[in-house]
């Protein structure tokens, strides 16, 4: 009889080796999987995971590791922080989005004028619009009692029909010849978010992201707002006690983490994917949650896991062209590794003990 | 406004609910049972693609809808075996499974995208189906709409007048209290994992197979997520979750009869936000009952 034996505190080793444990079994079982579906599971496997950097068309692909990263990294940030305090904001690609369409409006609204204040305009504007959008699921929480993961979800759907809607009329190139997309902010010099080190796919979200991590590492371990995170999480009621007002965590929380999904949105409409178009989200905001798992929801875990996810997207689209891999494929591959994370998990706070109970 | 068919759309309203009432009454046996799975989306869309490959395969939408049915609990597995043997987190691992089945479901779909499924019939009703008004709103639907209703009513008495239904109430409410009293918890909550993974994938079923009917990639398009909230409303309560799925299924159905009749100059991307921004005013202004008292809380038998 093999059963679970609750460790007296939470094990560090575990807690430190369960990613990389995960991260092997998902391309033992990924690897299975596509044997299973006729593909070679080894090429599936080094498609994915080792040419997007060492492959024939490396130089092509190592400067997405960081385009894609940064975003992933800024949004799982913000979520780290509520998940730790047990609030559930799911919606962040809505606020991806509305950051993306807040940006893009002011950026268009001073077309073609040129000055250095319209980029800091719509960055602002970028993580306002994450901000409100974050706000609607945390006030609601907060006035009515209404589920955040839910209402957060739903909004995502709205966004997107919200995005349609710029995309098709208000947002629409007048130039574009009738074609669904805004103007190439990426070509208007002051509203430009270029590749800062040619090559490298650095840019300015990019240095934000980095920024994000360090702060949110000072905010974790050294800041009152960590700290009072940290107590709602694993004891709701001692917060309650201690002084910690959870309406206000909630809004908080929320706010910072639509903030910077906002902002991770400014950053993409106006560099890598230069225009607001229907398909211009691609599911960062539901990746992020897996990367803020992975890295353990602590900022330098989350910075690792963010690079991780990178790759598995620009794999993904490698296997896509390589071996006729639907892009979905990657997604699945995604929610496997979170799922041997969550289990391999139970590690941490269990031990398995072989044989019969004793008889106390 | 004035093109619309009241009797057209009442209909629709019936065919649009069904999907998302046999998703939530599954949820609402997990939930009572003191579960939260929130990976309804993951394995609604799995149900849906299980369904389409096996009735195209086959040829018979039943089939079909059985193959969608064990898709849905095999995938609901997954879920159970990682938050009752690995006590995983409950929204984590069920976040993780609408991921997985999303992604799963493209891969599995893949050489079905623009295929035609079989058709499935109406059930013929002599008699009913003549009913003035009443006959072709309700009783002119294929046999799965009869079917979620049936379960919906199968349900309540297995809560409301069954031991077992009793048992795992009480699960629900209390497992520590429960597995004092002997009940076996997690055999218990397994089995209504699996029962919310079958019912789940029969919902998906009947999108890819009545509704739409074809597959595409992500077409549940929120379903999972409105049924969740579906649960919610009805306060995990049969009756009135089978009126929760009418008021959302009529906000789906006026909005797609308004798309239709072009008689309204609301942009179609506007209308589209209509079922989710309901679920959300429906979420406001209905407050919830009381959730079962176990719900989300991992259980280990540490005495």
């Amino acid at each position: 009889m093999i059963r679970l034996e609750r460790r007296p505190e939470p094990s560090r080793a575990w807690t430190l080796a369960t990613p990389f444990v995960a991260v092997a079994l998902t391309m033992v079982a990924g690897g299975l999987l596509f044997a299973l579906l006729g593909k070679d599971p080894i090429e599936a496997i080094r498609t994915i995971f080792w040419d997007p950097l060492f492959g024939d068309f490396a130089s092509y692909s190592r400067p997405q590791l960081l385009v894609k990263a940064g975003p992933l990294i800024l949004i799982a940030i913000g979520l780290s922080l509520g998940f730790r305090a047990g609030i559930w904001n799911i919606g962040a690609e809505g606020q991806y989005i509305l950051g993306a369409i807040f940006a893009a409006a002011t950026g268009l609204a001073f077309y073609p004028a040129e000055s250095w204040l319209i980029f800091p305009a719509m960055t602002l504007a970028g993580a306002l619009g994450g901000l409100l959008w974050a706000m609607i699921p945390a006030l609601l929480r907060v006035r009515f009692g209404t589920n955040e993961v839910l209402v957060s979800l739903m909004l995502v759907y709205v966004a997107e029909a919200l995005l349609a809607s710029m995309a098709l009329g208000l947002l629409r190139n007048p130039d574009g010849m009738g074609f669904p997309g805004s103007r190439n902010l990426a070509q208007y010099p002051s509203a430009a978010n270029p590749e800062l080190i040619v090559g490298t796919g650095m840019h300015w979200g990019v240095v934000l992201a980095l920024v994000a991590v360090i702060v949110g590492q000072v905010v974790m371990t050294r800041h009152q707002l960590g700290f009072r995170v940290r107590l709602a999480g694993q004891s709701p009621r001692a917060a309650v006690f201690g002084g910690v007002n959870p309406s206000w965590l909630v809004v908080v929380c929320m706010g910072l983490s639509g903030a910077l999904a906002g902002l991770a949105g400014m950053f993409e409409v106006a560099g890598p994917a230069g225009r607001l178009g229907i398909d211009f989200n691609v599911g960062y905001g539901f990746t992020a949650i897996i990367v803020a798992f992975l890295g353990r929801l602590n900022p330098i875990g989350i910075l690792l896991a963010g690079l991780l996810m990178a790759l598995t997207y620009i794999g993904g689209e490698l296997a896509q062209l390589q071996m006729n891999l639907p892009l979905a494929a990657i997604q699945m591959f995604q929610g496997m590794l979170l799922f041997f994370l969550l289990a391999i998990d139970v590690l941490t706070n269990f031990s398995f003990r072989f044989g019969r109970r004793a008889v106390a | 406004m004035s093109n619309i068919d009241p009797i057209l759309l009442l209909s629709a309203i019936i065919v649009v609910s069904t999907p998302i009432l046999l998703a939530a009454i599954g949820e609402l046996v997990v939930e009572r049972a003191g579960v939260l799975n929130l990976g309804v989306e993951g394995m609604m869309i799995t149900g849906a693609v299980c369904g389409f490959v096996v009735a195209t395969a086959t040829g018979s939408p039943w089939l079909g809808f059985a193959g969608a049915a064990l898709g849905g609990a095999l995938l609901s597995m997954v879920f159970g075996i990682l938050t009752q043997l690995f006590l995983s987190n409950q929204v984590a691992t069920g976040l993780a499974l609408t991921l997985f089945g999303l992604g799963l479901s493209a891969l599995l779909g893949q050489g079905y995208i623009g295929v035609k499924g079989p058709v499935v019939p109406d059930l013929y009703l002599p008699g009913l189906r003549d009913i003035p008004f009443l006959g072709p709103v309700m009783f002119r639907h294929d046999a799965m709409v009869y079917i979620a209703l049936l379960i919906v009513a199968l349900v309540w008495l297995f809560l409301n007048r069954t031991r077992a239904g009793r048992v795992l109430r009480a699960v629900g409410e209390n497992h520590d209290a429960a597995h004092a009293l002997g009940y076996k918890v997690v055999r218990l909550r397994l089995a209504a994992i699996a029962f919310g993974g079958a019912c789940a994938g029969l919902g998906g079923a009947y999108l890819s197979l009545v509704r739409v009917p074809q597959w595409t990639e992500g077409m549940t398009a929120g379903a999972g997520w409105i049924a969740l909230a579906i649960v919610v409303f009805a306060s995990w309560r049969p009756g009135r979750l089978v009126l929760g799925a009418w008021l959302f299924g009529g906000a789906t159905a006026l909005q797609l009869a308004l798309q239709a009749s072009g008689g309204v100059q609301i942009p179609i991307e506007y209308l589209q936000m209509a079922p989710y921004l309901a679920t959300i005013l429906v979420l406001v202004i209905l407050r919830a009952g009381r959730a079962p008292g176990s719900l989300g809380r991992p259980f280990h038998a540490s005495s």
